[in-house]
């Protein structure tokens, strides 16, 4: 049991090193903001995208004559580490790679996969994922955007959200109702649309923390030829979770506040007994918090020893998110009590810390809903990992327009 | 990145636990802690004897197998996992540990190879007052090589053969091996809330003692003793823990209430998936001290109280959470939850319990970023 790399191991990690020296600038320290709304910045990243897949370093898994490196699970991970110690422009590609064109090249047709998988690998073309929509969140299936068959065409009209980066997206994952009067799960069907066809509006979703990571994506009438539809007519919802597996594992630092912070800050703040330091209370919390940000990260390198002996990872990749966007919580308002008055500021150039806590305030609630909330990771830990039987649901063998909605 | 058992250890670890649920059933820990003359089941401590697992990390000098403490960290799971009811935990991790840190060879000629074979119980003897071990907390003494004290709770006191007591001599403190049937020992077996392991109280009127260590490192040694024990311990926490969740899950799934398994519920799921998630990380942190016990790094005190705090809170968490999921069953003697119940408190207690563990984590983060 220990830390190191196998001989192989090693060896890719030195060549990947040494190509990130020659073609990457260093990290200077701190994460550099790149903003992806700027032109020149997506500019850089689609150039670094480029230069990674002409060396085999983009789509590592993936094979060769789609564009990728022909290369093994524990080899991407091993790229992934040491490019996050340069200072690689930002990846918008990650969705769209991650899972709509993995999606494509599943369940897609043969003329769509030539077309889309070598461009998106080459960052030439970037996708985005229109599953979620208000009337469903944890229960994608709800989907209501409908698709209408009008002979060789569908039209489409409805309305998706929380899609990252739909205002840069060239192509969307989209997944519509076309048949009502069946259950939920086999009315749906996907397709792809391109993003800039008249009768789709993107429109960001302003947070409670102030950014627009996010978008809602209108269609009205949207006209799409029968030829975009990826995969069978109501086989949608299967191939909604081929593209949900294939969201990449995980696997990256950790970030944000840490525990080091917030004993950094205890050594300059008094509490009513004395330095907030000494505090009895807060010294336990600190414990608390570190075992569960060293657990995350532990429990990080058991899944990547499995997948460097070649095994399947367990399901304890499972639990980072859920232990890790609670802690963010607890932590900035534990630190935003010990600056007592002073917590309620904002501004870099009075907050303690530079505002760094209250600044993960305001992104924890997010954390703790993207991406599957709370009570559902619970749902699926309980169900998948332990085999616990489904709740029981109401909308089960009903059509769906007979499924009640509250309104 | 080979951070997990090896295969030859994940094997050794399987076929201990076949050993185990077949030779220490729930009847054999029952039969513990029904019989109150029994301090532990003999049979199996000879059957372990047998297996080699006393001897794991001993040295294959000293009669031990000359394995690593992942090895032992292996078996440990496992023997927490079934409640093992054998003095493992005192003469393995404390007694052997201690001969192994600071003993003479002389010292681990004469008594490494007995451990090894299961002839002599050993037991580790520093508290005698409610709240945490200090240094100025033990009145306990020795004055020309006699010890005069008293020493409670000390597991397995009533059964060892031989103690290893932190007493004060002069100003300062150390370590002292005490042979339990000599002259001047009293031992008193005290009730506890966990039967299936034994306590005592150790009265000491002029026995004799024999310095283990520098004389004035009592308290260092000690406190090393701890940390690699709280790793060893850890691993017999996830053990349990493991074993709480797993009959709580069996339960959810067989127990219907309004027409449904109860473990349809969301508050039954959400409940063992909380578990399940304190279970992972316990056994994170708990291979993260295995990996600083086995490479004897710096780093042993952070993570060692990093896999104690975590493990304490798991096995805490899914010993009662077991129990309330089983309902008033739960609360009867017939049924095992208040086993694990007893025995999460029993772990968590033994080599100090979580609060002080967590205040020597954070101190010694502290240490590590000003160093």
């Amino acid at each position: 049991m220990d830390f190191n790399d196998t001989a192989e191991e090693a060896a890719y990690r030195t060549t990947a090193r040494a190509w990130l020296e020659a073609n990457a600038p260093r990290r200077a320290g701190g994460r550099s903001q790149s903003d992806l709304d700027d032109p020149s910045s997506m500019d850089a990243s689609r150039a670094w995208q480029r230069k990674k897949a002409e060396a085999g370093y983009a789509c590592i898994t993936w094979p060769k004559e789609w564009g990728g490196g022909g290369g093994a699970q524990w080899q991407a991970v091993i790229f992934g580490q040491e490019e996050s110690g340069f200072d690689a422009p930002a990846n918008p590609f990650t969705i769209g790679l991650g899972m709509c064109v993995p999606t494509v090249m599943a369940v897609g047709n043969q003329a769509d996969k030539e077309r889309f998988v070598r461009p998106a690998v080459r960052g030439d073309e970037i996708w985005c994922q229109l599953f979620s929509e208000p009337s469903g969140g944890s229960d994608v299936a709800a989907a209501r955007t409908r698709a209408v068959r009008d002979g060789d065409h569908w039209v489409i009209n409805g309305q998706k959200v929380w899609t990252s980066g739909a205002h840069y997206s060239d192509f969307g994952l989209l997944l519509a109702r076309t048949d009502p009067d069946v259950p939920k799960h086999k009315g749906l069907t996907m397709f792809w649309i391109d993003m800039h066809a008249p009768g789709v509006e993107v429109r960001p979703i302003h947070q409670m923390s102030g950014a627009s990571n996010f978008n809602e994506v209108y269609f009205t009438d949207l006209r799409i030829s029968d030829s975009q539809r990826v995969g069978e007519v109501g086989a949608g919802w299967g191939t909604s979770l081929v593209t949900l597996m294939n969201e990449r594992l995980a696997i990256g630092g950790g970030g944000g506040a840490s525990h080091r912070q917030v004993l950094k800050l205890a050594r300059e703040i008094s509490t009513l007994t004395g330095l907030a330091a000494k505090d009895n209370g807060l010294r336990e919390k600190i414990a608390d918090w570190f075992i569960q940000a060293e657990g995350i990260k532990y429990t990080r390198y058991r899944t990547l020893t499995a997948l460097s002996r070649g095994q399947t990872p367990g399901p304890e990749s499972s639990i980072g998110k859920v232990v890790g966007a609670a802690l963010m919580q607890d932590m900035a308002n534990t630190a935003l009590e010990l600056e007592d008055q002073f917590g309620i500021i904002t501004d870099p150039a009075s907050a303690p810390l530079a505002g760094a806590f209250q600044s993960a305030l305001m992104a924890a609630p997010g954390l703790r809903i993207a991406g599957g909330t709370d009570e559902i990771l619970r749902n699926i830990i309980a169900e998948r990992v332990l085999g616990l039987p489904q709740d029981v649901r109401l909308d089960k063998n009903v059509a769906f327009k007979d499924i009640p909605t509250g309104r | 990145m080979n951070f997990d058992f090896s295969d030859d250890q994940k094997f050794l670890k399987t076929e201990a636990r076949k050993f185990l649920e077949a030779r220490c059933t729930p009847a054999v820990v029952r039969g513990v802690l029904d019989d109150p003359a029994r301090s532990y089941d003999q049979d199996l401590w000879k059957a372990i004897a047998a297996q080699g697992w006393l001897g794991a990390a001993i040295d294959e000098a000293y009669g031990g197998l000359g394995l690593g403490r992942i090895e032992l960290c292996a078996i440990a799971e496992e023997l927490g996992r079934s409640l093992a009811p054998v003095p493992f935990a005192s003469t393995v991790y404390f007694v052997a540990e201690a001969l192994m840190l600071a003993g003479s060879d002389a010292q681990k000629t004469r008594w490494l190879p007995k451990i090894a074979t299961g002839e002599l119980i050993g037991c580790f003897a520093t508290v005698e007052r409610p709240g945490v071990l200090t240094e100025a907390s033990v009145q306990a003494r020795v004055e020309g090589g006699r010890l005069t004290g008293v020493k409670l709770p000390v597991t397995d006191g009533d059964i060892a053969d031989l103690a290893v007591v932190l007493a004060k001599s002069g100003g300062s403190s150390g370590l002292y091996l005490v042979e339990l049937a000599a002259a001047g020992v009293e031992r008193e077996t005290l009730q506890t809330l966990d039967p299936t392991r034994s306590a005592a109280r150790l009265t000491f009127s002029g026995a004799a003692a024999e310095p283990l260590g520098e004389a004035g490192d009592g308290m260092n040694l000690a406190e090393t003793l701890l940390n690699r024990a709280a790793v060893l311990l850890a691993f017999e926490q996830v053990g349990g823990a493991d074993k709480a969740l797993d009959m709580a899950k069996a339960y959810a799934l067989e127990r219907y209430a309004f027409g449904r398994p109860i473990g349809s519920y969301q508050a039954i799921k959400h409940k063992l998936a909380d578990m399940y998630v304190k279970n992972e990380l316990a056994r994170s942190n708990a291979y993260y001290g295995a990996w600083a016990l086995n490479a004897g790094t710096a780093e042993l005190p952070v993570a060692a109280a990093a896999a104690r705090v975590a493990a304490c809170d798991a096995f805490w968490y899914a010993a009662k959470e077991n129990l309330q999921t089983h309902g008033g069953m739960g609360y009867t003697w017939d049924v095992d939850c208040h086993l694990y119940y007893r025995r999460a408190q029993q772990l968590g207690l033994v080599a100090g319990g979580a609060k002080a563990w967590k205040e020597r984590l954070v101190s010694s983060l502290e240490r590590r970023n000003v160093a």
